[in-house]
């Protein structure tokens, strides 16, 4: 082989390694984590933090579709943001209104369907949801009315909310949503409550619906990837 | 007529008594060694002192740390000892060190000291696993060794990513947070909802295994109040790091002043807990509800999946 010929080898062998190692680090890693979604820009002190989220039964990933998935409405643009990491500020009401788009499932464990953490340890469900609508509700018996779909449960906090599941009957099923981040037409229930943050800090939260298809027997997947089932709230001071 | 030179004496040919003065430094090195450990060091070696198993295990660990001193400081000085009396001389070219007058006898008390230590250490362990307060470890389903009296029972129910723990003797309900009364003998029935995590209760020196399935019993009596630390101490899945939780051990007034006001803040979900078992099967749930059948939800029916959905990928 001539120079110039083992010159352009080693060049392309060498362009090669690194563009698989950028590839690895931008899509695999950098990628993997989804954005911080900012409620404290221009957050007056004192004044209580509106969040709205959906949990959805799809997600606009491409490689992943079918994952059950938490949105965020940004409070700068309005638009619904693939994130489960929020940034909130300390010391301040945090109302939140949630959007359930998904059935439900039985919880593993009816303890996490107590409501904890919130203002008044209650939450309040209306919608499409069997027999929770319109009630203030501080347990869910998921066995018996098959309520939950979803829980936000913050183990530092305290916080735990078992959101109610659609109430599946073959006549909702045309409005099942199969494209995220769902819209309001899609059947879906409504979970409202609100929580006080504490001081500064990261405080991880995840769902207590083994909803990740049974990998793993069912906390792989969606239920342990940032970004789907599982999150942070950064709370600064 | 030039002197002849004198014959060297019985006792210089035999030199030094190198073994007397290996001894005397061995002595000097490790009597304080010995003391600091013991008195120093040793009430601050982990675990604690907690709990009775925790402070068992102390013990244990102390007792290990004086023995290994003496037996570390004697290899060392022997190596030094070595180093600055037997070096090789200049000009000595010979091929090895020649015979070596007592060699046998250090080869013995090396042997027989070892031998005692580890054949002591293996009757001192053997009988530290089952007396006085147990290993403070799960013993499986049905322990070799259970203590005397009639234990407060609390189930370590592990789940991914949280530990939850139920008093049967107080309404079967069910805490995230680990409570216990001081001077009171536990006994903890461990199992997991999912995949296998490990109870490790750092303060109490209390590990055991948590398996699906599986009732795994351990053993503590509290002995000092103050707060407390479970970790999961398994791989379990992404978050297993942030499998922990804090806990604490009371006064026995004040635990029970706990466990009242607790049982009565969650009777409402008490009451929708499966009854109290020391098993819970992973992913089948007697008696769900009716709706899942009548709303046809595909793959469910009792259990979390149907066939489609294999428990492993």
């Amino acid at each position: 082989m001539s120079l110039p010929a083992r010159i352009a080898t080693l060049a392309v062998a060498f362009a090669v390694v690194v563009g698989g190692a950028v590839f690895v680090v931008v899509h695999y890693l950098l990628g993997a984590t989804p954005p911080t979604v900012d409620f404290t820009a221009g957050h007056t002190s004192g004044q209580p933090v509106n969040m709205t989220i959906q949990v959805d039964p799809v997600n606009d990933a491409s490689s992943t579709p079918d994952w059950v998935s938490y949105f965020v409405k940004s409070p700068q643009t309005g638009r619904w943001v693939h994130s489960t990491i929020w940034q909130l500020p300390a010391h301040t009401r945090i109302n939140v209104t949630a959007y359930e788009y998904d059935t439900c499932d039985p919880l593993r464990n009816q303890l996490w369907g107590r409501v904890t953490g919130t203002i008044g340890g209650v939450m309040s469900v209306s919608g499409e949801a069997y027999g929770l609508n319109g009630k203030s509700v501080s347990v869910v018996n998921s066995y018996a009315t098959c309520g939950v779909a979803h829980t936000l449960t913050v183990p530092g906090l305290g916080l735990n909310v078992p959101f109610a599941g659609v109430t599946y009957t073959a006549s909702l099923k045309p409005r099942g949503c199969t494209q995220a981040p769902c819209v309001l037409s899609n059947y879906h229930t409504v979970t409202k409550f609100s929580f006080y943050t504490p001081g500064a800090g990261e405080y991880r939260w995840q769902c207590f619906i083994p909803c990740g298809l049974a990998t793993v027997q069912g906390n792989g997947h969606a239920m342990s990837t940032l970004g789907f089932m599982a999150g942070f709230l950064k709370v600064v001071a | 007529m030039a002197a002849e030179p004198q014959a060297a004496s019985p006792t210089a040919a035999a030199g030094p008594r190198h073994g007397l003065r290996i001894a005397a430094i061995w002595l000097v090195l490790s009597v304080p060694a010995v003391l600091v450990i013991w008195f120093v060091w040793g009430p601050h070696l982990p675990p604690g002192d907690m709990s009775n198993t925790a402070a068992s295990q102390q013990f244990d660990i102390k007792v290990m740390a004086v023995l290994a001193a003496p037996v570390l400081l004697g290899v060392l000085t022997y190596f030094g000892y070595a180093l600055a009396m037997w070096r090789q001389p200049d000009g000595d070219e010979e091929d090895g060190p020649g015979p070596l007058p007592g060699a046998a006898r250090v080869q013995v008390t090396w042997i027989v000291a070892t031998t005692v230590v580890v054949l002591g250490l293996f009757a001192f362990g053997t009988y530290q696993l089952i007396a006085p307060a147990g290993a403070g470890a799960g013993e499986g389903p049905a322990p070799v060794w259970k203590p005397g009296g009639a234990p407060l029972q609390i189930q370590v129910i592990g789940q991914q990513w949280r530990f939850t723990y139920r008093y049967p003797q107080y309404g079967g309900m069910e805490t995230t947070q680990l409570v216990l009364p001081v001077g009171q003998t536990v006994e903890f029935h461990v199992t997991s909802l999912d995949v296998i995590h490990s109870f490790w209760a750092y303060q109490l020196g209390v590990k055991a295994d948590a398996n699906p399935g599986v009732d795994n019993v351990a053993y503590t009596t509290p002995q000092h109040t103050g707060a407390l630390t479970v970790r999961c101490a398994e791989l379990c899945g992404l978050w297993h790091g942030a499998m922990y939780n804090g806990g604490a051990v009371l006064p026995v007034g004040a635990f029970r002043s706990w466990a009242a006001r607790t049982e009565t803040a969650l009777a409402k979900v008490t009451r929708i807990l499966p009854p109290y078992a020391l098993t819970y099967s992973p992913s089948e749930i007697k008696g769900l509800a009716k709706f899942y059948y009548q709303a046809g939800l595909p793959g469910a029916g009792a259990a979390y999946y149907g066939p489609q959905y294999p428990a492993q990928p």
